[in-house]
């Protein structure tokens, strides 16, 4: 009976009246006081927070021996058994940081990640829709990003001293061949996707990670979108078109579809917008495209995107060689891209990503010489005007197929390995003056393997450790190519980055003859070093790089088409620089702004330079402003961007087959680029609650203080007269109302979720 | 003997479960007091937000010590200046929520509470966030007043909402007093189902009437 007695009173708490202080200091390992740390006696109400200086006492009525538990996220819990009876000697507390994705420091060297989720982004999909000058064109917005370069005459991404050529793009994973439209002589064709299909999107100006390859610059890295949020419609109407669209999102909100077609004319535009160019056929463009996506049980996606576009346009420009002569190009454009993924989890931390993707693209294009009237003419003597006179017809096909798996190990250490395999196809058929054909297919098997590994040895510091073989058919070659970058944070929210990596490419297509003995890949050693500062609301990064060119491709003329080919690989060179990014959404209320500087020091010798120099696409200081203001009052946001580059380098290199060597005729310095960019959206139905639909009115301008652009110089065949390579019209204006009909179905949410 | 063992046993345990019992309604009781005054001091409202946890750890089943540490939780990232840090604590409310929930599902107020958390969220980068969070929040707000339209809380919280949207966006006082007149009327005949229950927002919503009326 005393036994049970006994048992009573020390289990019921109604019976406890010593009560005993408990007192004592919570430490991390490096000795820094931690603050808000639980204090607690388990499985009992006893217990309190640490203070500032990490100090906690409290009082308990527990007895004997009890456990105490020292709790706080992202340290690991610390549970300690005592004994209770007093006097409690004061605890010293040792808490062990844990490894996690909110503290841990995220590997940045080199890119800059556009996101509408993560944590680590620097912009968001709005964020490229609305800046000015960019006419919602992705690449458009990063071109006032430091390290890509403001050309005008040609499509692509120039980076850090690297021809457009040298930057690839990757949708889900998979290649995109033709992330532009066709090559028009003397202008800068836009991207074909709308910015508002990805959800992130990575701009990687160097030392990007190994899961890409085949670009000794940079690597653009485009993520689709994942489920819409609800079943909505859409209908555009422009001073360029008309388009429509529709996604529908499945009742049990685990599946979607969705369609949109494109109508794009700009004769309208044009009628009212002088062109350079004398349109005989306006650009015209037909494009539709269409996607599913599936989620998964497990939480993974299969998803579907394809794309088809039709289009074609006719001008006439003067004739560089003579006074009155005109030069016709037409094109017409067929173009399709499919692409297929499944990403999911496997179970045991293992998650895979695989694609299969295919495209195909057709370029009919007309090269004519025309007299005053607009008839065709043949002059053979000289031969350069007969040599104006040509069609080509280009036939590519592409399939790629691609899978990585992914471990994820301890704390965030994760191991990935994959593998692609990219099938291409190019067939350019040539028609000279006289009707005579040329034909010519490339076909390439191009196969890569890797591995990459993301260490994370603290919360402090991370690395990212990988390798990357690739062989391909065209040069029968393997190359090797590692990669590492490592990432360190300081306690004030800024972190130091670097990366190295050796990236490795094939020729470029267009100067790929038949076959060449002993070719090899171009390489680049790339150097970055990195200092970051953010928080949500303001972000600074300095960067400076080295980059090294070695083997890049020289080339020589055919004798027969006088087309330039490869021939060798003695080209090198180097681009060196430093950037500055800055970016603000605190200072000035309802501002949001960006400032980015870059300067580049590069030379090179490669094609058909006589000596190693400064590339015509490359200019010393580039620096631009973006500006973005929402007036709530008017529901309108306004924007405004301001472009500057220094002069860019032109030049006159001629063949000269006697001495089989190319020269420098002439060469120059273009005047600085200047442009101001204003956009204005205006929201009408801002607000409005239950509207069935959201509109956006859109108005743009670019360079509008009309500016003078000079982008290089076109020389004549004959002599050293040169012209000028400048915009198409000297302002371009873009007025268009989007509608967005959303099919409201919060009330079935509600439902469903209830 | 055996029948006194029994007994003894029985008593035991029978008064440990009404100690406890009297024990657990006593320190939430004492917790819910401290709560006014904590909302001026961060390390205060931590420190209850924390004693409530405790609670909620030991009495295990009890749903509403989780929903008050998470109720203290949410308010804590309301009061923290370093927006960066804002997401780490709400991932820790949105636990102590989600455990709440799964103790006493389709439960009004904690839907309340987890339209406050998306709200927090959503402050972090509203330009971005808007379209996840914003529209989280809302449908939250609609779900509590399904899951019981006597609550004068969500539309409280409504009309708080409303009165700190901009007239532009369809917010300024004129929506939001129809909101914060109809959670008025709720609060008078409003009976929390005891003394631990949630039955706070009353003196707030009087102000925003009062500020509006202004």
């Amino acid at each position: 009976m005393r036994f049970w007695l006994l048992i009573f009173f020390l289990v019921s708490p109604a019976f406890s009246w010593c009560q005993v202080r408990i007192s004592g200091k919570v430490t991390d390992t490096r000795k820094n006081p931690l603050y808000g740390v639980s204090i607690a006696i388990k499985d009992s109400y006893d217990g309190t927070i640490t203070d500032s200086a990490g100090n906690f006492s409290f009082s308990s009525s527990e007895t004997g021996n009890q456990v105490l538990v020292a709790s706080l996220q992202g340290y690991a819990t610390f549970q300690k058994t005592i004994s209770l009876s007093p006097p409690v000697q004061p605890l010293d507390i040792l808490l062990k940081e844990l490894i996690t994705e909110l503290k841990a420091v995220t590997i940045t060297a080199g890119s800059f990640e556009a996101s509408d989720t993560k944590r680590s982004a620097v912009l968001n999909s709005i964020d490229v829709a609305t800046t000015a000058g960019a006419n919602a064109d992705i690449v458009g917005a990063l071109k006032t990003l430091p390290g890509a370069q403001q050309v005008g005459e040609s499509e692509g991404l120039f980076v850090r001293g690297g021809s457009a050529a040298e930057s690839k793009i990757f949708m889900d994973g998979s290649l995109v061949n033709n992330f532009f439209y066709s090559s028009i002589p003397g202008i800068a064709t836009r991207g074909r996707f709308n910015p508002f299909l990805f959800k992130g999107t990575v701009f990687s100006s160097g030392g990007y990670s190994a899961q890409y390859g085949q670009a000794l610059s940079a690597a653009l890295i485009l993520e689709s979108k994942d489920l819409p949020d609800q079943t909505e419609a859409n209908l555009s109407v422009s001073v360029i078109g008309l388009g429509g669209g529709i996604q529908k999102l499945a009742k049990n909100k685990r599946a979607s579809w969705g369609l949109t077609y494109n109508y794009t004319n700009l004769g309208l535009a044009f009628a009212v917008i002088k062109q350079k160019q004398d349109y005989f056929k306006k650009p015209e463009y037909h494009e539709a495209d269409a996607n599913f996506r599936i989620k998964t049980k497990t939480g993974g996606f299969v998803k579907y995107y394809g794309y088809l576009s039709w289009n074609r346009l006719g001008f006439r420009t003067a004739d560089i060689d003579s006074f009155a002569l005109k030069d016709v190009f037409k094109l017409e454009n067929l173009n399709t891209f499919q692409n297929l993924t499944w990403k999911d989890k496997l179970g045991g931390g293992w998650r895979f990503q695989t694609g299969l993707s295919f495209s195909t693209n057709k370029d009919d294009i007309g090269n004519e010489l025309n007299d005053e009237d607009g008839q065709k003419l043949i002059i053979t003597n000289p031969i350069v005007y007969a040599l104006k006179n040509f069609n080509v017809h280009n036939r590519d096909k592409y399939a790629q197929a691609r899978a990585v798996v992914e471990k994820k190990l301890f704390a965030l250490n994760k191991l990935r390995i994959g593998s692609e395999y990219l099938y291409s196809e190019e067939t350019t058929n040539y028609v000279d003056f006289q009707g005579a054909l040329f034909q010519q297919t490339v076909k390439d098997n191009f196969f890569a393997a890797f591995s990459e590994s993301d260490l994370y040895i603290t919360n402090n510091i991370a690395a990212r450790v990988g390798v990357r073989a690739e062989h391909t058919a065209i040069l029968d070659r393997w190359n090797l190519a590692p990669r590492v970058s490592v990432s360190y944070k300081l306690n004030n929210s800024g972190q130091f980055s670097f990366a190295w990596g050796i990236f490795y490419q094939n020729p470029e297509r267009k100067y790929l003859p038949a076959a060449v003995p002993n070719l090899h890949f171009s390489k680049a050693i790339h150097y970055i070093l990195q200092y970051q500062k953010m928080s949500p609301e303001r972000v600074f990064r300095a960067e400076a790089f080295y980059k090294q060119y070695s083997d890049l491709y020289k080339t020589s003329p055919n004798l027969v088409t006088g087309q330039e080919s490869v021939s060798n690989n003695n080209g090198y060179g180097y681009a060196r620089g430093i950037e500055f990014f800055w970016r603000d959404k605190k200072s000035v209320k309802n501002l949001d702004y960006w400032i980015s500087y870059s300067f580049l020091d590069t030379k090179r010798d490669y094609l058909n330079y006589p000596v190693e120099m400064q590339p015509n696409f490359a200019a010393k200081h580039t620096a631009s402003l973006v500006l973005k203001k929402f007036v709530i009052k008017w529901k309108t946001g306004f924007n405004a961007s301001y472009s500057f580059a220094s002069g860019r380098p032109y030049f006159n290199i001629q063949y000269d087959p006697v001495a089989d060597k190319y020269n420098l005729r002439d060469k120059g310095r273009t005047i600085n680029y200047n442009a101001l960019g204003f956009s204005m959206n205006y929201l009408p139905h801002l607000g409005k609650k239950n509207a069935k639909m959201f509109s956006v009115l859109v108005l743009t301008v670019n360079n509008v203080l009309g500016q003078k652009q000079v982008f290089g110089y076109n020389y004549a065949s004959l002599n050293d007269h040169k012209v000028p390579i400048t915009p198409t019209s000297k302002r371009f204006v873009f007025i268009g109302w989007f509608m967005n009909f959303g099919i409201d179905r919060t009330e079935d949410a509600i439902n469903n979720n209830l | 003997m055996k029948k006194i063992l029994f007994i003894a046993v029985f008593i035991t345990i029978g008064s440990g479960l009404f100690a406890q019992s009297g024990k657990y309604i006593k320190a939430m009781e004492a917790n819910i007091a401290a709560l006014d005054s904590s909302f001026k001091n961060p390390q205060d409202l931590l420190a209850v937000a924390n004693s409530f946890e405790r609670i909620a750890d030991k009495e295990k089943n009890q749903w509403l010590p989780y929903y008050w540490a998470g109720y203290c939780q949410v308010i804590y990232c309301y009061m923290v200046t370093d927006k960066s840090g804002i997401d780490p604590l709400a991932d820790k409310a949105e636990k102590l929520l989600n455990k709440a929930d799964s103790l006493q599902p389709n439960n009004s107020e904690i839907s309340c509470v987890l339209s406050m958390l998306a709200t927090a969220r959503m402050l972090v980068d509203p330009q971005t966030r808007y379209m996840q969070y914003g529209m989280q929040a809302d449908n939250y707000l609609g779900k509590a007043i399904l899951q019981n339209p006597e609550n004068p809380r969500p539309y409280f919280l409504r009309g708080q909402g409303l009165r700190h949207t901009p007239e532009q966006f369809g917010g300024g006082c004129k929506t939001a007093m129809e909101q914060l007149k109809i959670a008025a009327e709720k609060y008078v005949s409003f009976k929390p189902a005891s003394a631990i229950d949630p039955n706070w927002g009353e003196k707030q919503n009087q102000a925003l009437i009062n500020e509006c009326n202004k």
